[in-house]
């Protein structure tokens, strides 16, 4: 099912959380949502997921809007809010049925579902304890579940690793791929690696408007950040190379801490690669390495944010 | 309907999970069997078969419990943000509104039931008018459904359960007594007489002493509706 967000504009008081913002999310993707805190991703989820309405704008599931029939959406979007709100007072079994029921699941299919929810979430060991008894970790798995329970064909899920271990953040990265190739996964988190990994695309918002959308790949090409390889030369003493490389035009030239290891920073677009190659053949010096660094997806966040 | 069954369902599960609802029990059935056997104006002082002190002390014992009930309705859940997690799911605001009113309601149905064996007591030691009886349960039942919706909008209003309780001893107050008093201020007065029309008391009076009046019937529905509709008025208004 694809989400399209035309325009969403809301505000609390005169304060703007989004300003026009659009998108599209389009069935079998996962979509990474990022930006620094108070950017406006949590409003513009709650949306999504119905809980709060737009001032202006709205948003399209096919061909259901937010507006009209945000009653029928609710059926088939999973929603995991921020802070993940549980009932403590009630055991994980329980509270699964209860969201199972609540979503219209036959009663037939709804042992056999909690069932499968606990066991996909990990959840066996503590399926018969309170909410309230639970760690952080299993309350978020528990969050995961109900957001499951009825097999959604969007998901929208508002920082679902906070408080996981390392482990149980992959195991949950994994299960988010997983899933993803057959659903719509809309997901914010501050941990850009992670966003990388799990995201085919990137939405980066700031200030309640979208400054970056598209995938990692192409945000890379997008980005105005210098061109940095990282040179290893032999044949020469590290001052003399490291003077020569300083003669090369537009390049800015760094000693590294490894022995004849040199940065090299240029200009995107020019083929600084060439210059150095000629630089060593004349210079009757060897290259042992050429590695491109590539632009992390943090100084891209950062420079969409900070600008 | 099915939604509200369900969450009906689950308030009563949550709510019979935890001590504080018995300790409510005990405290009503023990207050009004003390006032009714034991206080200076028992039943065997007044030398009457009757019920009307046991509704007094019923209607006064659960004005002063029934915020205790529903303090939490939807405070709890906005503090907690499971009102996020409910109103994310398939659920209206006005189904989840009809769940906590009739959960509530159905709480202080079993507190009227408890009562009782005081009738069954009562009715052994001389002649009950029975249909008296009935209406007044009735009306208690009434009242009560107009405190647990006044007490449904406060907690509508409030973020916090301490904020939500004062809210409604504010409002229930007016209605319990100041509104009769008030009209007693002005006689014959017409502001006297929409006073009166006002005051629970009145209505439950009439009801207590065995005539069913449909103003009666249409004032407690109204107070219902109204306040119910204001709060899905005020949780709705919180979304927008």
């Amino acid at each position: 099912m694809d989400v399209v967000v035309e325009n969403l504009t809301k505000s609390f008081g005169l304060q703007k959380a989004i300003d026009s913002v659009s998108f599209k999310a389009r069935k079998g993707e996962i979509l990474g949502f990022l930006g620094p805190n108070g950017a406006g991703k949590t409003t513009t989820m709650k949306i999504m997921s119905c809980f709060l309405f737009p001032d202006y704008g709205n948003i399209y599931f096919d061909k259901y809007s937010i507006h009209k029939d945000a009653c029928k959406i609710k059926e088939f979007i999973g929603y995991l809010p921020e802070h993940n709100p549980l009932y403590e007072e009630m055991s994980v079994i329980d509270f699964l049925e209860f969201i199972a029921k609540i979503h219209r699941i036959p009663g037939y299919k709804i042992g056999p579902r909690t069932v499968d929810m606990v066991r996909l979430c990990g959840l066996d060991s503590e399926k018969h304890k309170m909410i309230r008894e639970l760690s952080k970790g299993y309350r978020q798995r528990v969050g995961l579940a109900q957001t499951l329970i009825h097999d959604p064909e969007v998901l929208i899920l508002d920082e679902p690793t906070t408080g996981l271990d390392p482990n149980q953040i992959r195991e949950i990265r994994e299960l988010i791929t997983n899933i993803g190739q057959e659903k719509t996964i809309i997901l914010s988190s501050h941990i850009l690696a992670e966003i990388e990994a799990t995201c085919d695309r990137v939405l980066i918002i700031n200030k309640g408007k979208v400054v970056a959308n598209g995938t990692s790949e192409e945000l890379r090409k997008k980005s105005d950040s210098d061109k940095i390889l990282k040179v290893n030369i032999c044949g020469a003493s590290e001052p003399e190379i490291f003077k020569e490389l300083m003669t090369l035009p537009h390049a800015k030239v760094t000693h590294q801490k490894d022995e004849h290891y040199f940065n090299v920073r240029c200009d995107r677009h020019l083929n600084i690669e060439k210059d150095i190659f000629d630089l060593c053949i004349r210079q009757d010096w060897y290259i042992h390495e050429l590695t491109p660094i590539e632009t992390r997806l943090e100084d891209i966040f950062r420079q969409v944010t900070q600008n | 309907m099915r939604t509200i069954n369900i969450l009906i369902n689950k308030e009563l599960n949550n709510c019979f999970n935890t001590w504080g609802i018995y300790i409510g029990y005990l405290i009503f059935f023990c207050v009004c069997g003390f006032y009714i056997w034991l206080s200076n104006n028992n039943i065997f002082y007044l030398g009457q078969a009757t019920m009307m002190p046991v509704f007094t002390i019923i209607n006064w014992t659960q004005f002063f419990l029934i915020p205790a009930l529903t303090m939490r309705s939807l405070a709890d859940e906005k503090r907690n943000g499971t009102l996020e997690l409910l109103l994310t799911k398939p659920i209206k605001t006005s189904e989840l509104i009809s769940s906590k009113f009739f959960s509530n309601l159905i709480l202080a149905a079993i507190a009227l039931i408890l009562t009782l064996p005081y009738y069954l007591t009562i009715s052994l030691l001389g002649t009950v008018d029975h249909g008296t009886v009935l209406l007044g349960y009735f009306g208690l039942l009434c009242m009560a459904a107009c405190y647990i919706s006044i007490g449904i909008f406060a907690s509508s209003l409030a973020k916090t359960r301490v904020a939500a309780f004062f809210i409604h001893y504010g409002i229930g107050l007016c209605f319990q007594t100041l509104f009769g008093m008030a009209a007693n201020q002005f006689h014959n007065d017409p502001f006297a007489y929409i006073l009166n029309y006002l005051s629970m008391e009145e209505h439950f009076d009439t009801l207590a002493r065995g005539i069913l009046d449909t103003r009666d019937i249409i004032y407690f529905c109204s107070v219902c509706t109204i306040f119910l509709a204001l709060s899905r008025f005020f949780v709705s208004k919180s979304r927008f």
